[in-house]
């Protein structure tokens, strides 16, 4: 019950602020800009952290937090800084076509959540919390820890997609040292 | 096991419950009487010249990158080290080689210069 | 029987949000009395009085302090990012209030209604809910930097952010070797697991306690790693424009930092709550509290009491309070670091020495699995010496003037002279920043 809450909670700023980040630039004041977006940012990434402790997915919240809202966001207010957006910032889409685009976006999402909730069979999915084997998970977790029942598959049955993510981190340095450290001849 | 974080709900709430209130009872109890010179970004008595925002150093930038490949690298490690001894040695070889490959990311850096601040 | 079940129902809930509220406030009293040592101890150091005017010893000050602080008059720059300038502070300060619920800090109580366990939320994440925190942290500075619109505000905040990245990475592969022996990433299991061993793991894995113990200093912005304040350099870096209690905020927020991080240190590496002897011993098993295994590998049923609760309750608070004061000795024995220093000290040698040092743990804890050697004394001893060797490689073997440049050069014969080279091109536009 308390779940249910919390997950409609979490599910609603993951929205809220996910339409924050499209319309962070044009906050009225001096509130608005990139970085506000970057933060409504932030917020839809902690709300859907929220959503795996929810699911019983402990070790995945954690990381979407240390690796997403802490690492790659800071990468992004970086190269916001780096490209001083942060001052005078120009809306990209202006004046009627802003207005359509926001109307179809906005009017699809509206249709599809209507349909998967009110349509046949809508709403099946919710009981997914209440489905879930917990007692099962609880167990588990119980016997080896939230992060031991990671390591077991992690390092056996995709030790090869394991070994491949080394590789595609060093390409990432690679490249990024090719970016910035180019000598302008 | 989800019920184990009701706790932190309450205390994230307090601790943010007291962050506006020290926030909005200071802005109610303390005197305000702004000049222009009190409003001046303070720059030690020089008269501020130039913007602030401009376009900054990219080492910034290789340090974040850095952060994201190593972070990552420490989040494959916990795993690893909870499971370590139930995993054994086939665990420990797969996890060297990428300690290894990781590794040569970082020499490469090193010897590209991307860590140097200077 | 009774008294050994979990605590569950109403008591629970009752029991649950005293200790919420209960920790809140301690660390809130622990923050303005550290304010208060600091300058005790300063003036110790220094051979000054110190604060002694409001109060016997100057007790009440860090009160006189509050009050001074929010009857002062609030600054903003004209120029600054209003919005973001007055969420800064409060960016700064909710996330360095909230990491300390993960740790415990005494053994379970019994009550009438059942076993309070003596930790705010003992959640399966533990550790890394610490992280994940302390990697939040790094808003609040960079956006109050930024929002200030004053450049040495805006310096202090990138170089507090690019300096706190750096050092996450050293914290977070020093604490895998913790993860290791503990076998799990909950602080409680990390207690425990040292109790089990006889050891705190600051003897099995010293060389570990030494990298988390810099690393944690750089990751509190404390001396000899406070470049983003550096008064010389940056006026006081990314708080330079606050005043009045938004300043307030982010010394809030710096205290409790350094009380989470010796706390943790308490807890990783020196036993948690946990005094020596095996009398207070306690761990829920099974749905047992139960205080170790016997030869049989039977469960040992653990008899908590009041008092052991109260005693293991100091014995973490005298822990606690000795970092604490380490942070302000640290802070009038070392000279500041230059920020260059500060970044190749990370990445060239805590990065690199971690990443060997949880190799090196590794193979040796599997060696030892080999042989057949059992969790405990003897594990702990082989160990011991394995870290204390590599402690000794790291203290006065590994840098000895090579990778991180010295303010000064001694002339060497044999090796050229290292002076940072930076060729200006005439056409480029100027890059700032440092």
């Amino acid at each position: 019950m308390v779940e249910t809450v919390l997950f409609w909670i979490f599910g609603a700023v993951a929205l809220g602020s996910a339409f924050g980040v499209v319309m962070g630039g044009t906050l009225p004041g001096k509130g608005g800009s990139p970085v506000a977006s970057l933060l409504f940012m932030v917020s839809t990434l902690a709300s859907v952290a929220g959503i795996y402790v929810l699911l019983e997915a402990h070790f995945l919240a954690a990381i979407q937090v240390m690796v997403y809202a802490g690492a790659i966001m800071v990468l992004f207010l970086f190269v916001i800084m780096l490209l001083n957006l942060g001052h005078e910032y120009q809306r990209d889409m202006k004046g009627w076509m802003a207005s359509l685009m926001l109307f179809l976006v906005s009017g699809a999402l509206g249709g599809i959540l209507a349909y998967r909730f009110a349509g046949p069979g809508g709403g099946a999915e919710l009981d997914f919390l209440a489905e879930a084997n917990t007692a099962a998970m609880d167990a588990a977790l119980a016997e080896q820890g939230a992060v031991g029942v990671i390591a077991e598959p992690l390092y056996t049955t995709y030790v090869v997609p394991f070994e491949l993510t080394g590789i595609l981190l060093l390409v990432a340095i690679v490249g990024a040292l090719a970016l910035a450290k180019r000598r302008v001849a | 096991m989800s019920g184990s974080y009701a706790p932190l709900l309450i205390l994230f709430g307090v601790s943010i419950l007291n962050a506006v209130g020290i926030a909005v009872a200071t802005h109610i109890v303390n005197p305000r009487r702004p000049t222009p010179q009190k409003d001046m970004p303070y720059e030690s008595g020089m008269i501020p010249l130039g913007d602030t925002r401009e376009r900054f150093s990219v080492k910034f930038y290789m340090v974040a990158i850095s952060f994201i490949v190593f972070d990552l690298e420490t989040i494959f490690l916990v795993p690893w080290a909870v499971g370590m001894r139930g995993l054994g040695w086939g665990g420990f070889v797969a996890m060297s080689l990428f300690v290894v490959v990781l590794t040569l990311g970082l020499v490469y850096e090193w010897k590209k210069g991307g860590l140097e601040w200077d | 029987m009774d008294m050994l079940q979990p605590i569950s129902g109403v008591p629970a809930l009752v029991a649950m949000v005293g200790k919420v509220l209960a920790v809140f406030t301690a660390t809130m009293l622990v923050v303005a009395y550290t304010t208060l040592a600091e300058r005790k101890i300063s003036a110790w150091i220094q051979d000054r009085s110190g604060p002694n005017r409001v109060g016997p010893w100057g007790l009440l000050q860090p009160i006189a302090d509050g009050i001074k602080n929010f009857l002062k008059e609030e600054t903003m720059p004209a120029t600054a990012n209003r919005f973001w300038f007055v969420a800064g502070p409060m960016l700064s300060i909710t996330p360095a209030l909230v990491t300390i619920a993960v740790v415990p800090f005494a053994a379970p109580l019994p009550t009438p209604w059942g076993v309070v366990d003596m930790i705010v939320a003992d959640i399966p994440i533990g550790i890394l809910y610490i992280l994940a925190l302390s990697s939040l942290g790094v808003y609040g500075l960079v956006l109050s930097g930024w929002s200030s619109n004053n450049k040495y505000a805006f310096l202090g905040g990138l170089r507090a952010s690019a300096q706190m990245v750096s050092y996450e990475v050293a914290l977070g592969l020093s604490l895998v070797s913790v993860l290791m022996l503990a076998g799990n990433v909950t602080l409680t299991q990390v207690v425990w697991q040292q109790q089990e061993m006889g050891f705190w793991f600051a003897f099995p894995l010293s060389l570990g306690f030494i990298l988390f113990l810099i690393s944690a200093f750089a990751e509190t912005n404390r001396l000899p790693f406070d470049m983003p304040e550096a008064e010389s350099e940056l006026v006081t870096g990314y708080h330079t424009e606050y005043s009045s209690m938004k300043f307030s905020m982010f010394f809030i927020a710096e205290y409790s930092h350094m009380l989470t991080a010796s706390a943790l240190m308490a807890t990783l590496f020196f036993g948690g709550w946990d005094l020596p002897g095996a009398w207070d011993n306690a761990f829920w098993h099974e749905g047992m509290l139960i205080a170790g295994f016997d030869a049989a590998g039977a469960p040992i049923l653990a008899q908590p009491a009041w008092w052991k609760t109260l005693l293991t309750l100091a014995g973490f608070g005298l822990k606690t309070v000795f970092f604490l004061f380490l942070y302000i000795w640290v802070r009038w024995t070392l000279p500041r670091f230059r920020y260059d220093q500060v970044m190749s000290l990370g990445w060239k040698v805590m990065l690199p020495t971690a990443l060997a040092y949880v190799m090196v743990v590794s193979a040796t804890v599997l060696v030892l699995d080999l042989l057949e050697v059992s969790y405990g004394f003897t594990f702990g001893l082989v160990l011991t010496l394995v870290s204390g060797l590599c402690t000794v490689a790291f203290l006065f073997f590994l840098d000895s003037d090579r990778i991180i440049s010295g303010a000064s050069v001694p002339y060497r014969q044999d090796r050229p002279v290292r002076m940072p080279v930076t060729q200006v091109d005439a056409g480029a536009p100027g890059l700032s920043g440092d």
